[in-house]
């Protein structure tokens, strides 16, 4: 059994001009998404879009922070889930039922916690 | 060398080739993971050598290489030496007693290998690594590039399939034409790498093409059901029934049309025409399918003017209405100019010339410049001839560019 963060990218500038019935159809699926995979969903939000976003980093300095999403790209972050799958295959199966109009969906496994740490026999 | 040792160091060869991927994905299922069986398949081979030569060849290579190689897995095992590895390649549900009868789990290392989640270069490389049994010397000089960059890509890839957990299986029925699509399409990659060297001296890279078709040749005996593993097999075979006419005695390219067709292989060919069959036997057809039967229609002809064109024009339209690509495309332009003719053809040529992904496709210039020629445009296609040379870094392929140039016999 392995988890999975499955991170929904989109473009959010097009979602203004998307008609609302598109929108609450989205919305729609990823509801029936929740329902139907209750089992698997260990987690997940949706985000606010990212010019709420602020990016941290840490130079000798101290930690800068400024305004902004770390990378600059048409589509960005806006929502996540937690999934747990025996397998890729199957994590992959449902990543392809996450719902997004204008981006895409990606699928990191999770390192399993403390495998750095595992002492050598 | 010995009679015993050269007879056993070519017995191990062959084994070798023909027993590599059943053994390892034996041995994978008692290791529990599948570096460490490679590591132990080695070792069963490395052992053979010695063993054959004092003992004579087993009648059996295959079960005496999977009964060494596992039982050293399973010693392994309770040594528990394998027990430290960071990402070990998970194997479900190893077996702790040796069975008397290995099953035959070479699909599971095929589609392993073949994930799609897997860059295309690296499932080429891994096939060729864990199912042909090549080292990464040997996959390196096959595909073209350095040891190094071998080497990262495969580790990369194992890395991936570790930590995603890509599953060591077979895909269920409903994934399974996806899946398999995928798998035929790293054999014919294999295979195209052979069959035209990318870059290099060389026109073709037989052994890259033979391991294509070997390939070909084990997934039809494991899912013998499955129509375009047939038509691919066809297609791999009609393409290699050319070989021997294909180059000149000098190394230079031989276009189709001006094969001596005599030197073309009428074993392979009828052989891949029942397979053709196959494919074909029930719809839809598919895409190996119909491209088998595209290749079958040229090597059934006995001239060149004797091609059925426009059965094979016919072939090329339910090709692009299924799988459309701006390479089949251009190869639907040549069959239609023998059919409408050189201007007809140059058109839609032309057409396909706007497509940004032939931008850097040295045959799209080529046929430009050969429709060109036959309409007597020669300054334009000298200048085509010239584009196509500066596209292609194969040099037999521009060798026979500048010929053909220089038989324009103008600027």
């Amino acid at each position: 059994m392995g988890t999975y963060l499955v991170l929904i990218y989109d473009d959010e500038k097009r979602f203004a001009e998307t008609p609302r019935e598109v929108m609450a159809d989205m919305h729609e699926r990823h509801v029936a998404f929740i329902a139907n995979n209750k089992a698997s969903i260990v987690g997940g939000a949706q985000l606010t879009t990212s010019d709420t976003a602020t990016t941290i980093r840490h130079t000798e300095g101290g930690a800068t922070v400024t305004d902004g999403t770390f990378l600059e790209t048409k589509e960005v972050l806006g929502g996540y889930y937690v999934i747990e799958a025996p397998d890729y295959d199957q994590a992959l199966a449902l990543a392809k039922q996450v719902p997004s109009i204008y981006g895409a969906i990606e699928v990191w496994p999770q390192r399993e916690p403390g495998g750095d740490l595992k002492i050598e026999q | 060398m010995t009679d015993a040792s050269a007879e056993a160091a070519s017995a191990v060869a062959a084994a070798h080739e023909r027993e590599w991927a059943f053994v390892l994905a034996a041995t994978a299922r008692v290791t529990g993971d599948l570096d460490a069986a490679e590591d132990c398949v080695q070792d069963a081979y490395a052992q053979a050598l010695v063993h054959w030569t004092r003992g004579g060849v087993p009648a059996k290579p295959g079960a005496w290489l999977t009964t060494v190689a596992t039982r050293r897995a399973l010693e392994l095992r309770r040594r528990a030496a394998t027990a430290a590895r960071k990402l070990p390649l998970l194997v479900p549900d190893p077996v702790d007693e040796l069975p008397y009868d290995f099953p035959d789990e070479r699909l599971r290392l095929v589609f392993t290998c073949c994930h799609p989640a897997l860059a295309p270069e690296a499932q080429v490389a891994l096939t060729l690594r864990l199912v042909c049994g090549l080292s990464t010397v040997e996959v390196a000089r096959a595909l073209l590039v350095s040891e190094t960059t071998m080497q990262a890509r495969i580790t990369r890839a194992k890395k991936k399939i570790a930590a995603t957990g890509i599953p060591y299986r077979v895909p269920s029925p409903s994934e399974l034409p996806e899946r398999l699509a995928s798998v035929l399409d790293v054999v014919h990659l294999v295979f195209s790498s052979g069959y035209t060297a990318a870059s290099g001296r060389q026109l073709t890279r037989p052994e890259l093409a033979e391991r294509g078709i070997q390939l070909a040749r084990m997934l039809r005996l494991l899912l013998p059901g499955e129509r375009e593993v047939s038509g691919l097999l066809a297609l791999m075979l009609l393409t290699d029934a050319r070989r021997a006419a294909r180059a000149d005695a000098a190394g230079r390219l031989v276009r189709l049309e001006d094969q001596d067709r005599s030197l073309w292989d009428r074993a392979l060919i009828a052989e891949a025409e029942a397979l053709v069959e196959q494919s074909l036997s029930a719809p839809p057809a598919g895409r190996y399918a119909l491209m088998a039967a595209i290749a079958a229609l040229h090597d059934e002809a006995l001239t060149w003017a004797a091609t059925d064109w426009p059965q094979i024009v016919a072939l090329y339209d339910l090709l692009l209405a299924g799988w459309p690509s701006p390479v089949v495309a251009l190869n639907r332009a040549v069959a239609l100019s023998f059919v409408d003719g050189a201007a007809a053809a140059l058109a839609a040529v032309d057409e396909l010339g706007a497509d940004p992904r032939l931008a850097a496709y040295p045959y799209l210039a080529a046929t430009r410049a050969e429709l060109l020629r036959q309409l007597g445009e020669t300054d334009a296609a000298a200048a085509a001839y010239d584009e196509a040379l500066l596209l292609t870094s194969n040099e037999v392929e521009a060798e026979f560019l500048t010929r053909r140039r220089a038989a324009l016999g103008s600027p």
